[in-house]
């Protein structure tokens, strides 16, 4: 910003910029939306702390080896990643203009989703069914809290996505919803960057531990 | 935000536009992002299921630099991370994220094994009182 320093002899030097260059609108979206990222990475790292301060905490419960099934685990990773590079290919739709390929590549990211929210669901419910619930030991306080929380933000990512689709029916393409798939674009490869997390740590560590 | 300052307007074209200058990706660098992580998820699940290395800690170490590639490579191709995007804002955003998560982690799990250790003796070391 140092170029705007300019003097003639009676004025007072100016140190800021006097006239604000243009922005266009929503030039700002992107930077603000990693920057929201980045602090749902601190929640995130908050929960992975407390699952590693927690996770050898069984008190006398069932363990990681008694309760995970590393297939269906490795199901709910590959629907997650699929999800991913569905909604890669919508971006790309997008970039060419063609709406209704773009709704059909957000409607299979979406069903990808949904697969990996019923996985997960029914994964949880097994756990509470046999007695592993919540209450019962730190290490399920912690696992519940962790890969609970993301499951609430790919659902959320769902309901989000629905409306998107909503909107690109109804607009179209215009510059506000590219903007918008944008975010959400962005919102979605992180909770795929979250679960690398999730499956190395509290999954395949578990077992190995 | 920017560094760069407009004295005139009117040449906004071309290099400094706020706008449109997040890069989407390619078709070919999706494709290489996905068969990279799908590689890199396949091997460590496969080292964990099959029980391919014997040693635990060996297996421990290997699954998370599988890990962290795979992080890594998920913030180049899928989330088109590099060191110009909105002029290294983004960067700078992720670095001082990164910090901050290390010294969380780090710090817990350093307190808390030391906590564990130090502050609540068990069966073995009451005997040995």
């Amino acid at each position: 910003m140092a170029a705007t320093v300019t003097t003639t002899q009676d004025e007072a030097p100016i140190f800021y910029q006097v006239e604000e260059h243009a922005h266009p609108e929503g030039s700002s979206t992107a930077l603000g939306f990693w920057i929201y990222l980045m602090s749902d990475c601190l929640i995130f790292a908050i929960l992975f702390a407390t699952y590693g301060v927690l996770g050898g905490n069984y008190a006398a419960g069932p363990g990681p080896k008694d309760l995970f099934d590393l297939n269906l685990v490795a199901l709910n990773t590959a629907m997650l990643l699929f999800s991913s590079i569905t909604y890669g290919f919508a971006m790309l739709t997008m970039d060419k203009n063609r709406v209704a390929a773009t709704q059909m590549w957000l409607a299979i990211t979406g069903l990808f989703g949904l697969a990996f929210l019923s996985i997960e669901l029914y994964e949880f419910h097994h756990f509470i069914h046999i007695g592993a619930t919540p209450q019962r030991s730190g290490f399920l306080s912690a696992f519940f809290a962790l890969v609970g929380t993301h499951g609430l933000h790919v659902t959320f990512g769902i309901i989000w996505l629905v409306t998107l689709m909503v909107q690109v029916g109804k607009h179209g393409l215009i510059a506000a919803n590219r903007r918008r798939l944008m975010c959400l674009s962005m919102f979605w490869h992180f909770l795929d960057v979250i679960w690398i997390g999730v499956f190395t740590f509290v999954y395949l560590m578990g077992m190995v531990r | 935000m920017s560094a760069t300052v407009h004295n005139e307007h009117g040449h906004d074209h071309g290099h400094d536009d706020h706008g449109d200058g997040h890069a989407h990706g390619t078709f070919k660098s999706y494709m290489v992002g996905f068969v990279l992580s799908v590689i890199l998820t396949a091997i460590p699940f496969w080292l964990v299921m099959e029980g391919v290395l014997a040693d635990a800690n060996a297996t421990a170490l290997t699954i998370m630099g599988f890990a962290v590639v795979q992080i890594v490579v998920h913030m180049v191709f899928f989330l088109h991370m590099t060191p110009k995007a909105e002029e290294g804002w983004n960067m700078m955003a992720l670095i001082f994220t990164l910090i901050v998560v290390v010294i969380i982690l780090a710090g817990s799990l350093w307190v808390m094994y030391h906590l564990n250790t130090n502050m609540m003796p068990g069966v073995h070391d009451m005997n040995r009182m």
